[in-house]
């Protein structure tokens, strides 16, 4: 089927539609000793759920490393304090790992929240304190009763699992929050934006629209995010669930015990944006008023930018495009969005899809479309190419692979600079994906050399 | 203000690190293992620590960086890591075919004791190396050193595994250091220039500043080869530059295969740069050649032609050991005035007094932290500022928030471009150099004239 070494044990994380196998994906497992996979462990999916809480305390438990890679590395945007673009870390040395570290969290945790007062702290487990045994909650609770803010622990250590368990650890963290905080003055029709981290400013869009229609948003969970607005979320009515389930695990628990309803949305595209503002409308459809206003919204904001879109279609019209990203509900929005610049995805992957996913996305997909779960570079580049890919859209990792290859690339990972959300964010994609795909680079990397 | 959050009033903190001037150890052995031709390095621990170490390797060089994890789950954290490292081999020879392995150790493993040399010989004996094919490595937990101590490790793992004694050649072994690709070409253009054959190791030229061609290859034309590695412990002497990054190599060549080492700076600024090529001139038993004399005498003659933009100037770093050294003895000889020095880095008592020693004449407020981190630093500017800043990317907070001009140089380098390809190295890595400091310190001179003083020559 292929024309790459595969490991037996991958064969079935791999689906090329046009061999005509049986579509049975094996996915949400976790990644074989020895690949070089791209994805990220259980701190990272921790981390990225909580780092936009700009007011809050992010302390690292552990040698310096996990709190020197995520550095003010993802670009969630604050409006107001900055706090969380700071790196702490309790640079745990070799006396830490044989006597323990709890005294040095505690004394850590005690100077920082000193000296910043934040509005709560969090506590990061690495790796190692999930060796070593230190009981963080413990020095957590002492800490919380002596400081008087709330200081969450989380179990993030890096070995217990795949990133999405670092997303539950996260949404356990956020949970210790919900419930605490004020709601008197919170209408009927309002919502939680969940799973969004105001890369680039896109949490400011999205909430702009529901503004818009008349929907107040209560908290965005947790882009340009402040603890306060964490502590009264249960005061919503529903929870609006973005992303391929980050945040799903919260969205849960709050069904649970403040029984408010979830539902999910994507605002990649102008299909899936529509579909989601329609969607919440649809939840308030005893407030008409939100419907009416919903559809002005999304009549203007469609018509503003098609003119350009259609222009680009044009000159994309037959493209190929290769999309490997982290969620798979991602790359539902991607195939669509893609498609309405005249693209055609090639391939179709991601690292943490579940079978679920896989069988949408087969779904979505055209025949002969290859779809891979957990991939590793080699297999990126080979069907990237076998494919005639004109563009790959990934994470800063795959970015340096794509250009090797002499292909476009759209980063739609934490690295946007732009909003690639909403209907703006539309435009956007459409213009940063015409402007790599046409650059008069690719060009040049065919005649670079000087054989010819 | 980004960092609106720092006062200058210093308190002591024995528990906490703030905003770090280093990173953890095996990012530095992986980028060592990266300057061996056809290697895969190899992270035995759990699958976050490669991938932020390849994210952030590959932001600073913009090129694909491979590596492999043992993705050590709670099982193996419980029961060891060898089934791991062991099915890692297999995998790994399987698919991705490299010529050696390059397994460097985490926090994680490293606490649960994993023994690799009993894995690895393991492995040789189940016959899971392919005939050919080498794994070696290096134990680099993240809880002591810093990357450039990691880096060192793994350099001397090369010379501990494949370097062999033989009849002496007339080959120089040039231990770079934790240097860029770039670097290390002209390190070794040098030693090229005066007729001299070298072994240069690790080399990373090649393979993390690599051409656009359109094929993308997972092991690229760069780094140094398992045979001349071996060949390394037949040569006549050899050079390892930076005391931290290289010197456990150079000294264990010299104990393993009796191949005299000298220990330099970093060949950064005139004097060091001088005395890397008179070691080099007296090992070999070669003279300097004129094309040599003539860049020497150019970077002369730049420093003459800008002394006076330069003089007296206050000068903030932040970098690596062996960086600090090297750049303090140049900016001295440039008669500026580097005051502040952080280095993450637990580099020891000696490093301090050799920086010390160095500065000795620069200012009445020297200040020198080892380790230390960036808010200590910046604690230091807001007692009182300095004239220009030097550091990686991350020091860009600082000179934002206090308006100070800034150069770039060291490791990370997120946002501009240059380290890959010019060195800073050598004399003409001292022009280059000399020039972002010019640039630097001039456009803020520009920028800051009124419209009477703004002066077409300056």
């Amino acid at each position: 089927m292929t024309s790459i070494p595969l490991l037996r044990e991958r064969e079935k994380q791999i689906h090329d539609k046009a061999g005509g196998a049986p579509f049975e994906m094996a996915c949400d497992r976790h990644s074989l000793a020895g690949s070089v996979s791209q994805r990220a462990c259980v701190f990272c999916g921790s981390r990225v759920v909580l780092y936009p809480i700009a007011d809050a305390l992010h302390l690292v438990h552990g040698p310096i490393g996990c709190a020197a890679y995520t550095w003010d590395i993802r670009g969630a945007l604050s409006s107001g304090p900055q706090l969380h673009r700071m790196s702490f870390s309790t640079d745990l040395g070799e006396r830490e790992v044989i006597f323990g570290g709890e005294k040095r969290l505690y004394k850590a945790l005690t100077e920082l929240i000193a000296a910043y007062r934040p509005k709560a702290a969090f506590v990061y487990s690495t790796c190692i304190v999930g060796i070593i045994g230190d009981d963080v909650a413990a020095v957590c609770r002492r800490v919380e009763k002596e400081q008087a803010i709330p200081v969450l622990p989380v179990h993030s250590e890096g070995f217990k699992g795949t990133k999405k368990d670092g997303y539950k650890a996260a949404c356990d963290a956020l949970f210790g929050l919900v419930g605490t905080g004020d709601t008197t003055d919170i209408a009927p029709v309002s919502i939680n934006i969940l799973g969004e981290f105001n890369i680039g400013g896109e949490a400011w869009l999205i909430r702009r629209y529901y503004e818009q229609m008349g929907v107040q948003v209560v908290s965005v969970l947790t882009g340009d995010g402040r603890v306060d607005d964490v502590r009264r979320a249960h005061g919503a009515t529903l929870n609006v669930v973005q992303c391929s389930g980050a945040m799903t695990f919260l969205a849960e628990q709050m069904q649970a015990r403040f029984g408010i309803p979830y539902i999910r949305a994507s605002y990649f595209g102008l299909e899936d944006t529509a579909k989601a503002l329609y969607d919440v409308a649809a939840h308030f459809s005893d407030h008409p008023d939100v419907r009416a206003r919903t559809e002005t919204l999304v009549r203007e904001a469609v018509a503003a930018v098609m003119p350009e879109l259609r222009r680009i279609r044009a000159v994309l019209e037959g493209k190929c495009a290769a999309v490997y990203v982290g969620g798979a509900f991602k790359v539902f929005s991607l195939i669509k969005a893609l498609r309405l610049i005249g693209m055609r995805v090639v391939l179709a992957g991601s690292q943490t899809g579940n079978a679920d996913d896989y069988a949408h996305m087969r779904a979505l997909c055209d025949p002969d479309t290859v779809i891979l779960d957990d991939a590793n570079p080699l297999e990126l580049s080979r069907f990237v190419v076998e494919k005639g890919a004109d563009l790959f859209i990934g994470g800063v990792k795959e970015r340096p692979i794509a250009y090797k290859l002499g292909l476009g690339f759209c980063d739609h990972n934490h690295e946007r600079k732009t909003p690639l959300a909403g209907f703006e964010g539309m435009r956007n994609f459409a213009r940063e994906v015409h402007l790599s795909v046409t650059s008069p680079v690719w060009e040049i990397v065919k005649q670079s050399s000087f054989k010819c | 203000m980004l960092l609106r959050h720092t006062t200058a009033d210093i308190k002591e903190r024995k528990a906490l690190t703030v905003n770090p001037a280093k990173t953890c150890q095996p990012i530095g052995a992986m980028y060592a293992a990266l300057g061996i031709h056809g290697c895969l390095p190899h992270s035995h621990g759990s699958q976050g620590c490669y991938a932020y170490h390849r994210s952030t390797l590959t932001r600073h060089y913009k090129e694909p960086v491979m590596a492999a994890t043992s993705a050590f789950t709670e099982g193996a954290s419980v029961f060891g890591g060898q089934a791991n490292l062991l099915q890692a081999i297999d995998n790994i020879f399987t698919v991705y075919e490299p010529e050696v392995i390059a397994v460097h150790t985490t926090c994680l493993s490293e606490t649960i004791g994993d023994d690799i040399p009993q894995i690895v010989n393991k492995a040789k004996a189940d016959g899971r190396i392919p005939e050919g094919k080498y794994v070696f490595h290096a134990n680099t937990p993240s809880y002591v050193g810093s990357h450039v101590t990691g880096f060192a490790s793994m350099t001397k793992a090369m010379v501990d595994y494949f370097a062999e004694s033989g009849p002496r050649s007339r080959t120089i072994n040039l231990i770079p250091g934790f240097v860029e690709p770039a670097d290390m070409t002209e390190i070794r253009r040098l030693a090229t220039e005066m007729g001299i054959s070298a072994i240069l190791f690790p080399d990373t030229a090649r393979v993390l500043n690599g051409p656009l061609t359109g094929k993308y290859r997972m092991f690229p034309e760069g780094g140094v080869t398992i045979d001349q590695l071996r060949q390394s412990g037949a040569s006549v002497g050899s050079i390892a530059l930076g005391a931290l990054a290289s010197a456990p190599a150079g000294l264990a060549m010299d104990a393993k295969c009796k191949v005299p080492c000298a220990v330099l700076n970093l060949p950064i600024g005139l004097h060091d740069t001088d005395l890397f090529v008179d070691t080099l001139r007296r090992m070999a038993g070669v003279n300097v050649p004129e094309t040599i004399d003539l860049e020497r005498g150019q970077l002369v003659d730049a420093i003459s032609d800008w002394h006076p933009y330069l003089y007296g100037k206050r000068v903030g770093l932040v970098g690596d050991p062996d960086q600090l050294l090297a750049l303090s003895r140049f900016l001295t000889a440039l008669d500026m005035r580097p005051v502040y020095l952080v280095t993450g880095s637990p580099a020891g008592k000696k490093f301090e007094e050799q920086l010390r020693e160095t500065l000795a004449d620069a200012g009445d407020d020297l200040r020198i932290a080892v380790p230390g981190d960036m808010f200590l630093f910046h604690q230091w500017i807001k007692e009182r500022s300095v004239d220009l800043l030097m550091g990686n990317t991350y020091l860009k907070y600082i000179a934002r928030d206090e308006d100070i001009p800034f150069v770039r140089c060291g490791f990370p380098i997120l946002d501009r471009m240059g380290h890959s390809y010019f060195p800073t190295v050598g004399y003409r890595g001292a022009l280059r150099l000399l020039e972002k400091m010019l640039d630097a310190v001039l456009d803020r001179k520009e920028r800051d004239s009124s419209d009477i003083e703004f002066e077409l020559v300056l």
